[in-house]
Formats: structure tokens, sequence, C-alpha cells
């Protein structure tokens, strides 16, 4: 699946939840889905600022895609951090730098999220990113010498 | 619970609350309940009308305008001063120095007076339930001028180790500096006595009054404080302006904080030499319209009296102590005998962040984090609390709605 399809599959789930508590159960229940950091990757250096929770995340990059595993001691931010690892795992780091995220604003998250978890939010997607572009850096100097 | 409303008699309490509009925001659909004081409180029409009538009907540069309106504006201004001076019977209108708020009057004390005192080997006392704004400027200072920051620990319950505190005023303290409510844990210090042992030993005692001045009566000339901060947002007043009081013969010892206008008296490239107080540590235009509103949120507070507040106030705080109580998994972070204004909680052993973000969701506000607490959480082992506090609108029906969307929210987070 894409990025894109991901992100409309997404969407698509949230529709069935119209009131917000039902969303926020669902957010949690995400939360149990996310594939979790080894417990060793537990370290401040895996820890993501801007978090009023703390968030772990590391990347794993194989056969030229990024995988990540992460974990939160918070059971909503777990749930946004899984959701977004559903979206950006498994793909080319070129995908994921150049991704556009939109699913987040179109289950009009980010106007009922707090301003803190939203930055959150904001931070976990940068670090992704920031993660993918090192990568694909890597990948393209490689190629250049 | 109805001892509590009559305690405002003859007001009711719906008289009060219609005072503040806000009250009447829905968030999510729901009516607000608003339980985040300890933050900021809600302003009355009072307030928003005096500083409304201000920018319509008065509004000029005070002290130094030969024109009406200037004059009227500064006696605007002034009054404002004196209202502030009343309310804390200060022994002159000229102790109170108008700054942006209680984070800049530590800062300028800090400032001030560690350039006058403070030298290698001196140090400064405070204790470990301050806020950041009680720990960073002292900090600074201090690495400045190569003094040492002492601080005295506190009890699991959140009281302060009265020993430690008999011990470490004995060592070469300049000034001691702490919080007479705690923002984290609602403890109220034992003001007093430790003033008093501070002064026995030529001490200079700071107090930081953001979380008393709204619930407590102060009367710094009771207290015999040196210097007292308070912010006006957290009594009614507007955002962006605080209150240092220190004592005449010692703000007169100070050299000044920042230079710029009205602090000064003559200018020239050779010598400058400054104004008297309060303006020497006033530079700039001050915050005019926020002073006139701090001058009408303190005749509103005056206007039903801070004892019946704080009557009412201590009534409230029990009845949700013991409602909150019964919510399964619930413990209270902080529990000294004497407590003003805020009760910190967590819930099972769920993030308080968590809890926030469903209380929300239920039109509930509350606080959730380390409170700029951070060494208070560390001490005590966890990463936040959830904190509700309390104001002069708050109910007993606030409470009811707080205790069932925290059943709720237990219930949701499993």
């Amino acid at each position: 699946m894409t990025i894109k399809e991901q992100q409309d599959e997404i969407i698509e789930e949230f529709a069935y939840y119209p009131e917000w508590m039902e969303k926020y159960e669902y957010i949690i229940q995400l939360g149990k889905e996310l594939p979790l950091i080894e417990e060793k990757y537990k370290t401040d250096d895996h820890l993501i600022r801007g978090c009023q929770s703390r968030v772990w995340m590391h990347p794993e990059y194989r056969d030229g895609k990024v995988w990540f595993t992460a974990d939160s001691d918070a059971l909503i931010t777990k749930g946004l951090v899984g959701m977004v690892i559903r979206v950006l795992s498994g793909h080319t780091p070129k995908e994921i730098v150049d991704a556009e995220i939109y699913f987040i604003s179109a289950i009009a998250l980010n106007s009922h999220l707090s301003p803190t978890r939203s930055n959150g939010l904001l931070s976990m997607l940068k670090q992704i990113k920031n993660y993918a572009l090192a990568y694909h850096l890597q990948d393209v100097k490689r190629e250049t010498t | 619970m109805s001892h509590t409303l009559n305690i405002y008699e003859p007001l009711s309490i719906e008289a009060i609350r219609a005072e503040f509009p806000i009250l009447q925001t829905l968030v999510y659909g729901n009516p607000l309940v608003y339980l985040d004081n300890a933050a900021t409180t809600q302003k009355p029409l009072s307030v928003l009308e005096a500083m409304d009538v201000y920018y319509k009907t008065i509004n000029a540069n005070v002290h130094r305008g030969v024109h009406h309106l200037s004059q009227v504006a500064t006696d605007a201004f002034e009054e404002a001063r004196r209202k502030v001076a009343s309310y804390i019977n200060a022994a002159h209108d000229h102790e109170i120095i108008f700054t942006r708020g209680t984070t800049e009057g530590i800062n300028l004390v800090a400032s001030v007076f560690g350039r006058a005192n403070l030298k290698a080997g001196d140090e400064v006392l405070i204790t470990a339930m301050e806020h950041h704004s009680n720990i960073v400027p002292w900090q600074l200072a201090c690495e400045y001028y190569g003094a040492k920051l002492k601080v005295i620990p506190f009890s699991e319950r959140g009281e302060l180790d009265m020993d430690a505190f008999a011990a470490l005023i004995k060592g070469p303290v300049k000034i001691l500096s702490f919080t007479y409510v705690s923002n984290s844990l609602g403890t109220i210090n034992p003001v007093n006595e430790m003033i008093h042992a501070a002064h026995e030993r030529g001490i200079v005692v700071l107090l930081d009054a953001a979380q008393a001045v709204q619930h407590i009566p102060i009367d710094v000339q009771e207290l015999d404080v040196d210097f007292l901060v308070f912010s006006s947002h957290k009594i009614y007043g507007p955002t962006g302006l605080g209150v240092l009081y220190g004592k005449e013969a010692l703000l007169n010892k100070l050299p000044p904080y920042q230079g710029g206008g009205e602090m000064i008296r003559t200018v020239s490239f050779e010598k400058t030499t400054y104004n008297d107080l309060p303006f020497k540590f006033e530079a700039g235009t001050p915050d005019i319209a926020g002073a006139i509103g701090l001058g009408a949120a303190l005749d509103y507070v005056n206007s039903i009296g801070i004892d019946r507040i704080k009557l009412a106030e201590e009534a409230l705080m029990e009845y949700a102590q013991e409602m909150m109580s019964g919510v399964p998994g619930i413990r209270f972070v902080g529990e000294a005998a004497n407590k003003a204004g805020v009760i910190s909680f967590l819930l099972g052993n769920h993030h308080p962040f968590d809890v926030g973000e469903i209380l929300d969701k239920q039109g509930i506000a509350v606080r959730t984090g380390h409170h700029c607490c951070q060494p208070v959480m560390d001490r005590l082992g966890i990463p936040g609390t959830v904190r509700a506090s309390f104001s002069v609108y708050n109910t007993p029906e606030d409470v009811d709605r707080l205790v069932k969307g925290l059943e709720k929210t237990a219930k949701m987070l499993g």
C-alpha cells in the first residue's frame, strides 16, 4: 500500500466513529497495534523532543525501506505514533521525504488535539522525515562515489 | 454543599458566575468546567470594562504629558498602584513596582540584589517545591557571582522539612526566596515562622505569592516580608502585569534593573541619575491598561471579600477531596495539612496527559504535566500530575462533573 492509500484507509476508518469519545477509543486501540520498540532502544537518544509524554522511536533501514518501531508512556500518544508509523513505515527514504501528510487534518485530529499534543505529533513527523532524509542522503552519496 | 454557597450571601454563586462571561462557553458541546485557575483565572466584566473604558476615554502616556488626557491617565494608573498597596497593606504606594509578572519580579530582585549583595561563598536558599521561575533566576545569579544555591527539601506529603530549614538557615545565606503556596502541590508553607527565622539572622526574604494572593489575605507589614511578588492574571486581572512589593529602605539601596525612560532623573553621557521609587524600577512605558485592570480586579475581590473567598474555596476543596477520594485508582499528590487552591492527583497508572485530554473532551479544563516544577516531580518519582485548581466561581457541580469525568476517563483508558 502506498503512503497515500494508507492515509485514505485511516480516514475511512475514522469515518465510522462520529463521536469524539469513539475516535479516542479507536486511537487508543491503534496504539495496541504499534510495532513496539525493543527495550534496549528506550534511551534518551531515541526520545522525541516536544512531547509532554515520552515517545521513543527507532528506525531500521533494510532492503531499501525504512521500518519504524516506537513506544510511549501515554496511551493516546501511543495511538498517534501508531497511526503515523502505519502510514510511513515500510517505504523508501525518498517516498517518506516526499510524502504529503494530510490524514491528520482530514480526520480533524489537529483541531481536537491539545496544542501540546499536536506539537508532539509534528515533532514525530519531523523526526521520521529527518531519519528518512539521512538514509536518502547516505544512498545518494554512495551512488556518487 | 449548600453551606459553601451560603458563604457568599447575600451574593449568590449564580450572580458571581454571571460576572464571568467566559464561563458560558461550550467546549465540544459541553458546558465548560474551568479548573485551571492556578494557571490563570478568568476575568470579571468589571475588569474588562475598566480596560475598555481606559482605551476608549483616557488613553495617553503617563507621568510626562502636559495635556489633560495624560494627567487623567496618570491619575488612573497611580490610583491602581494605591489599590495594590492597600490590598496587601504596604506602608507606602511607592513600594509597589509594576512588573510583567511574578517571573519578572523574581528576575528583577535576583538581578539587582545579586549585583548589590552576592559574592563567592554566599548562599541563596530556596525550597524544593519552587516553580522554575523561583529557581532559574537564582541559578543565574549564583553562577555569575560564585554563590551557592541551597534547597530546603520536602516530605512525601508535600510539607517542608523544617529541621533541614533550621539547619540550612544557619549557613552564609544572603536571601531566602520561597513560595507561599506551592503551585503543584497546594501546600501552604509556614511563612511567619520562616520569615522570622531568616530575620533573626539578618537574612532578606522574598515571598512568591503567585498562588497565595488570590486565596489568602495578605498583609506585607504583618508578614514583615522584604519582597513579595505576584501576577495580576492569577487574581482575576489581565495577563502581562505583575507586582513586586519591596520595603522602601531595601529598594532604595538596590541599583536599577533596566535602563530607559521613566526610570531616570537626568541623563548625560557622563553621568545619569535615577528617579525615585517606584519609577527607578519601571523603565519604559508601563502597562497602563493592565494596571488599571488589576485595580478593578482587586476592587472585585474586595467587593466579595478575600476572607469569604478563602472560606468558600476551603469548603469546596474539602468537598472535592472527599468526592474525588471515591474515584477508583485515584492518588492524591501533595497531602499537606494546610493547602490552598490546588488538588494534584494521578489516576491509576495512567499518564496525566491522557487523563487531561479525555477530561478536556468532556469540557473539563485541568492542567497536566510537571507544572513548571520538574524538581518536585523528580522528588516524588512521577512524570507529572493532573491538577485541578479552584477559584471564586467554582461550584460543587463543577466538582461533580470532574468526578464523573474521571470515572469515564478511567473506564476509557482501561
